[in-house]
């Protein structure tokens, strides 16, 4: 029988402790997909967030350093500029690099870090247990929002990747999500070349997943991913945000 | 071949740094050590694989700290208090992950935005932990310009052999003041023996992580209580003093840093007045040398403890001595720095007071 799917090298035989319908476990095997195609599982250093995805070392089979929450960016700077032949990717969330560790990616991207961010954003303050987040949708209920974000009060959801886009550093910011097996596969396709860009040693790169976060968002995760199709693209399009290095 | 300059502080510690295969250093411009930056920056750029990144913030610096001591490479950051305060959460990771770092603290006056002046404010903190969690961190107290040099060199290997973050406390006149230095040969770096811990990708080796989280409570007790053992190493290994002129004193100033040079100044003169008066300086802060209080304790009554703060290492020369010699103390804070005749006066005023003169 010929075997048409099986696990990446470039992961633990491990179950996931995602919730179901969680992106996470998606995004990880996407990441492990592209290390394995990009035949860099021996040259990758990874730094999870603070946050549910801490545990991302127990899935994925590549060296791996804890940052401090939201300071990945800086830990990646020290690891890549220590060893430039190195791939060097940060993971990090919603709260981690768009609120704490907003100065520390901006300040990297600004540099032209050659290291890559995979940003998941799903809008929320997930391990924590729900509170609002950097990017949390007005009128989005959680924990510390209550009656849902008010603008006045809470702000806006942050733009952080077409603020980082402004940033000279950065060569390669595309949006993407994993609510369905289309855009699951464009991710993987985002994901290859934010780490191909730094193989090329091009700049800064990063790509912002949407991603549900069922438990939090206290509904099914069919209901999630409706909602990341009919609501949340709408304030965070999918799209290219910035591309100065063309095909690779 | 050694050679001898004449450098200020904080040059001392830069060019020490290098010397001693530091090619890593991150930082943030904060005033009275803004020349150690300045150093680096030039430093660095002159020696094969050197990078040097005037952070964002201090946050960022100790940060990118992190990320370099993953891998194995010597690093350094620097600042002055307000900016450890800063450093301190990335202090914490560093000690839980066993990653070694020279942070050098040139202290000033504080709290808060405080002042440029010279202060010994900050013990507490260096010596107490600084961050969240139960640890500590090797401190070490340079009291010339040629220690600011040595002490550089041992913060580094001091780092490496227990792998835990190492600060060099200084202050403002530290760090400013010029003295003659005779440096020791650069290492050559690659004599260095390789860390069987670092990240670098996993070639021909099972993958590694580097973590401070250990959800597991027990896992986690356990975490602490083997910290708790190279602390308790660490304190047998490095503790170390200064005495001078203790022989037969009966009382000596305690006193470290620059402190410890205005004490040497004042009981020079009083012992010219016959005044039986010595100096015991800690060169290490942490470990505190505890049972050299004691052992000192047998030989005099009573301890005079001078700092530039309210005071702080007076408690460590109070638990070091159990009650076994009276403890006196002198402090001046707010970056203000003393002369030695005030420190005389001070010191005359208790022997006489303690009728130091009266015994045989």
């Amino acid at each position: 029988m010929k075997k048409v799917f099986s696990r990446p090298k470039s992961m633990k035989d491990a179950e996931f402790h995602y919730c179901p319908g969680c992106g996470h476990s998606i995004i990880h095997r996407l990441i492990a997909e592209v290390i394995d195609e990009l035949g860099i599982q021996e040259k990758v250093i990874g730094i999870p967030p603070a946050g549910c995805a801490v545990l991302a070392y127990n899935y994925l089979d590549v060296d791996m350093g804890e940052a401090p929450h939201g300071r990945g960016a800086a830990v990646a700077t020290g690891i890549k500029r220590a060893l430039p032949d190195s791939i060097v990717f940060s993971y990090q969330g919603d709260g981690d690099i768009a609120a704490i560790g907003t100065a520390e990616t901006i300040h990297a991207a600004n540099r032209g870090e050659l290291f890559t961010t995979i940003f998941v954003n799903n809008g929320v303050y997930g391990m924590t247990g729900g509170q609002m987040a950097p990017t949390t949708l007005v009128g989005q209920s959680s924990t510390t929002t209550p009656g849902g974000r008010k603008s006045e009060r809470d702000g806006f959801p942050i733009d952080l990747s077409e603020m980082l886009a402004i940033a000279n550093g950065s060569v390669y910011i595309e949006r993407t999500s994993v609510h369905s097996p289309k855009h699951i596969i464009h991710t993987k396709k985002a994901i290859k070349k934010a780490f191909k860009v730094q193989m090329a040693g091009l700049g800064f790169s990063l790509v912002e997943v949407l991603s549900p976060c069922p438990t939090n968002w206290k509904m099914s995760p069919v209901r999630a991913n409706e909602l990341v199709d009919s609501t949340i693209i709408k304030y965070f399009p999918l799209k290219v945000i910035k591309d100065e290095v063309g095909k690779l | 071949m050694s050679e001898k300059k004449l450098l200020r502080g904080s040059h001392t510690i830069a060019e020490a740094a290098v010397r001693a295969g530091c090619r890593f250093y991150f930082g943030y411009p904060i005033t009275p050590q803004n020349e150690l930056t300045e150093y680096m920056s030039s430093a660095l750029a002159s020696v094969p694989g050197g990078v040097f990144i005037q952070s964002e913030s201090e946050l960022a610096a100790i940060n990118m700290v992190i990320g370099v001591s993953m891998t194995g490479k010597r690093v350094m950051t620097s600042s002055s208090s307000p900016g450890i305060s800063l450093k301190q959460e990335g202090i914490s990771y560093l000690a839980g992950q066993e990653l070694p770092a020279v942070i050098v603290n040139t202290m000033r006056g504080g709290p808060g935005l405080g002042n440029i002046a010279p202060a010994q404010g900050d013990y507490f903190q260096a010596t107490k932990g600084g961050g969240h969690g139960d640890y500590r961190i090797i401190v070490l107290a340079p009291g010339s310009g040629q220690e600011l040099a040595d002490f550089t060199k041992l913060a580094f290997e001091y780092a490496d052999k227990y792998r835990i973050p190492v600060m060099i406390l200084g202050d403002g006149m530290m760090g400013q003041m010029m003295e003659p230095v005779e440096f020791p040969d650069p290492i050559d770096i690659d004599s260095l023996t390789p860390k069987p811990w670092v990240l670098g990708g996993a070639k021909g080796r099972a993958s590694r992580i580097i973590k401070s989280l250990v959800l597991d409570t027990a896992a986690m007790e356990e975490h602490n209580w083997k910290l708790h053992r190279k602390h308790q190493m660490i304190e047998r290994e490095i503790p170390q003093v200064e005495t001078f002129l203790t022989d037969d004193a009966r009382m000596a100033i305690v006193a470290y840093g620059t402190a410890s040079r205005i004490a040497k100044g004042a009981i020079k003169k009083l012992r010219g007045i016959g005044l039986k008066v010595g100096l015991i300086r800690p060169k290490t802060l942490w470990p505190f040398p505890e049972r050299f209080f004691v052992e000192m304790s047998r030989v005099m009554s009573d301890f005079l403890v001078f700092e530039m703060s309210t005071g702080q290492m007076v408690e460590d020369v109070k638990l070091s001595l159990e009650g076994r010699g009276r403890v006196h103390f002198h402090g001046r804070p707010g970056g203000v720095v003393p002369t030695p005749d005030e420190i005389a006066k001070v010191i005359t005023t208790i022997y006489y007071k303690e009728k130091l003169d009266k015994g045989n």
